[in-house]
């Protein structure tokens, strides 16, 4: 029995040394300018303004860290490191993929670093675990990627932004579209936990008012690597088309079985964009193609500021930006731009919000403005399809759903 | 057609589990040494089958080299570091150096790597789907299963019917006797262990186009690893093998009719075999 004891320990002693060594190496990935010494030619003034990012450099979700990291460090370099007359100093802790551990990591930056401004979190559950943290030290959150619903409705605080979505906000305009657009027959498949439930059913909610059936919804563990079941009961259902919410390797296995079992081309997917994002992509390649998803940017969507970012972007990184990278370069601008509206000034936390309840700019996704209600961003959502164009696989935007403000 | 479909993924996911657990019963039962390193060898299989795959164009390859690096890397790591902490009453010592060459194997996958999920095709000509009437299945879980078979019946033949198997299982049954009547004990593990982290690394890239490639596969496989080896008994490998088949069944058929509790279901058949066997399906009772 000790055996089963010591996983939990192992894991955690796991993560605890990766990070160490993720630490150790910071200094050449994140490659941000020393913190304190002011670069030549500016003159900023006073103490640097302390930016706490807590993003994962470890764990399941640590190519989303990294996104994030290269989008905040994209935005903060065009600005050179100076907002409000001050100079930005990046303070970044690993999330992990383990709740508490994140927890712990945000009460560090807020309590001994003292961060004026928290930033980052992918992973809901983190989030809901020091959301109260955020709100009784009335630090001024911009939350740039966790995506439950309840973070901005029962459990919002004033205190707490978010650049990034709901997971209402993506997926209920998708199900209309499919009702409309593609059958009113489908069935569903969606990784059973927290966002997975309510992802299916925001989509389910606008599928089935516009008059669509659901023919059978299958929930599968987070983490499974073998998807015949799922696609088993996809193929008994017989439907005329497939929702599904997946991400990460999850989404990369359906998605590859799925061809290998013959369906892709026969039966048409409809999923949340994030189960088709650049991270999936990349790994799945042409497995994907042809997939519908909705989600609040493309790599692709036309618009001036989108075409820099992903220019700048490329010539930087030498690959796409994904949505998570989009989501931090707009964080950090949301950051930049409450600075230089309270002049460098943070010694009071209602000004802060006060100021990024007026954030307004265009972003790569469309206009960015928060609800000044929930404080969750008000943003286009679109309608892609994964497509090669040129031998990439990218997604292209098929039409825009409008503008999509979660009823908080 | 769902059952029948249920049971092909039972077998298939069976027989990578079996892949991975044979090295790990094998090596403990011959060296009585805990390998927590193993769930690595394995993603380091599937990372050198994918480089393989993307540089040569060839996955076949890869189902060669794979274990070829595997094994040699396991010969390193027991001639370096591992042989100074062979022998009984050293379990603590082999379970903090192998989870720390665990944690290195890691990260060093992440820093060669990196974090992103990586994944392949099958390759051709297993890539498309067998129909046969209505009813259809991927080709490729068959290529598993003839390949756990093969690796089963090649595992038996070296042990019952060769002199170095004769040797492997005398250090398994007595260890001291075996060193007494003049067989070489420490070449004998050295050799075992190399074989059984190439079967592991074999599994790797085996799996590479039903599983991706991401950070903590590593900790997820040797769990599973770890579970196969209690359930089927330490030191015999029909015991990995019917132990691993009982959990991808297990798996596929939990999957089929209680998807919420699939994972529940692996250890509950641990727990009940804990409790009903404490030495494993197919273990000797403990002296």
């Amino acid at each position: 029995m000790s055996r089963r004891l010591s996983r939990r320990d192992l894991l955690k002693l796991g993560a605890g040394l990766a990070v160490a060594g993720v630490l150790g190496c910071e200094g050449e990935e994140a490659a941000t300018p020393t913190p304190g010494t002011p670069s030549a030619g500016q003159a900023p003034s006073g103490p640097p303004v302390k930016v706490g990012v807590l993003v994962p450099t470890s764990g399941v979700y640590t190519a989303l860290g990294r996104d994030m990291l290269n989008g905040y460090n994209l935005y903060f370099q065009q600005v050179n490191f100076t907002a409000g007359g001050r100079r930005i100093e990046l303070i970044t802790e690993d999330e992990t993929g383990d709740a508490n551990t994140a927890l712990t990591r945000a009460r560090k930056l807020i309590e001994a670093d003292r961060v004026e401004v928290f930033t980052g979190v992918v992973s809901t559950a983190a989030v809901y675990a020091m959301r109260d943290l955020l709100h009784q030290s009335r630090t001024l959150s911009i939350i740039t990627n966790a995506g439950g619903n309840d973070l901005t409705r029962g459990r919002k605080s004033p205190y707490i932004f978010r650049t990034s979505f709901t997971s209402w906000q993506v997926s209920f305009p998708l199900g209309k579209w499919v009702a409309d657009n593609l059958t009113k027959r489908v069935a569903i498949m969606y990784a059973d936990y927290g966002f997975g439930q309510e992802s299916q059913a925001a989509f389910r909610e606008s599928f089935t008012a516009a008059g669509g059936q659901v023919l059978d919804a299958i929930p599968y563990p987070l983490g499974n690597s073998d998807f015949s079941s799922v696609i088993d009961r996809i193929r008994a259902a017989r439907p005329d088309a497939v929702y599904g919410f997946a991400s990460g390797s999850d989404a990369v296995l359906f998605l590859r079985q799925f061809a290998q079992a013959g369906l892709r081309g026969r039966i048409p997917l409809a999923v949340t964009g994030f189960m088709v994002e650049q991270d999936v992509l990349q790994s799945v390649g042409r497995d994907a193609l042809d997939a519908y998803s909705s989600l609040h940017w493309a790599v692709t969507l036309d618009n001036p500021t989108n075409r820099r970012f992903v220019e700048e972007y490329r010539r930087r990184y030498n690959e796409f930006p994904s949505v998570f990278t989009m989501q931090a370069y707009d964080g950090a601008r949301v950051i930049v731009e409450v600075l230089n509206a309270v002049n460098g000034d943070t010694s009071d936390p209602d000004r802060l919000v006060r100021a990024a309840e007026a954030v307004r700019f265009d972003s790569p996704r469309g206009l960015f403005e928060f609800d000044p209600v929930t404080h969750n961003v008000i943003q286009n959502v679109y309608l892609r399809q994964v497509r090669d164009q040129g031998g990439q696989v990218v997604n292209v935007v098929v039409t825009d759903l409008g503008r999509i403000r979660d009823p908080g | 057609m769902q059952y029948v479909s249920a049971l092909f993924n039972g077998l298939s996911y069976g027989m990578l589990l079996f892949l991975l657990g044979a090295g790990l019963s094998l090596v403990f039962g011959v060296g009585r040494f805990i390998n927590l390193a193993h769930g690595g060898l394995f993603i380091i299989g599937g990372y050198v089958g994918f480089t393989v795959l993307n540089e040569l164009g060839n996955f076949w390859l890869g189902i060669l080299i794979g274990p070829m690096v595997g094994g040699a890397l396991g010969l390193a790591a027991d001639l370096l570091v591992l042989r100074r902490l062979h022998g009984h009453g050293r379990e603590l010592d082999q379970v903090l150096v192998t989870f720390g060459l665990a944690l290195i194997i890691a990260d060093a996958t992440r820093a060669g790597w990196g974090g992103d999920i990586r994944s392949v095709g099958a390759p051709a000509p297993f890539d498309r789907p067998i129909e046969i009437g209505d009813f259809s299945y991927p080709a490729y879980p068959l290529v598993i299963i003839g390949v756990g078979l093969l690796v089963f019946g090649l595992l038996w033949l070296l042990l019952q019917r060769t002199r170095v198997g004769a040797m492997i299982r005398a250090a398994a049954g007595d260890p001291q006797m075996a060193q007494v009547l003049g067989v070489p004990t420490a070449p004998v593990l050295r050799l075992t262990f190399a074989l059984g982290v190439a079967l592991a690394a074999l599994g790797g890239v085996v799996a590479l186009p039903r599983q991706a490639l991401a950070p903590g596969r590593d900790f997820e496989m040797l769990l599973l690893a770890l579970v196969v080896v209690v359930i089927g008994g330490l030191g015999r490998i029909e015991g990995a093998f019917w132990a691993a088949l009982l959990v991808g069944l297990t798996d596929s058929y939990g999957k089929l009719f209680f998807p919420e509790f699939t994972v529940a279901m692996i250890f509950g058949l641990l727990a009940l075999v804990l409790i009903w066997r404490p030495e494993g399906l197919l273990g000797r009772r403990a002296v």
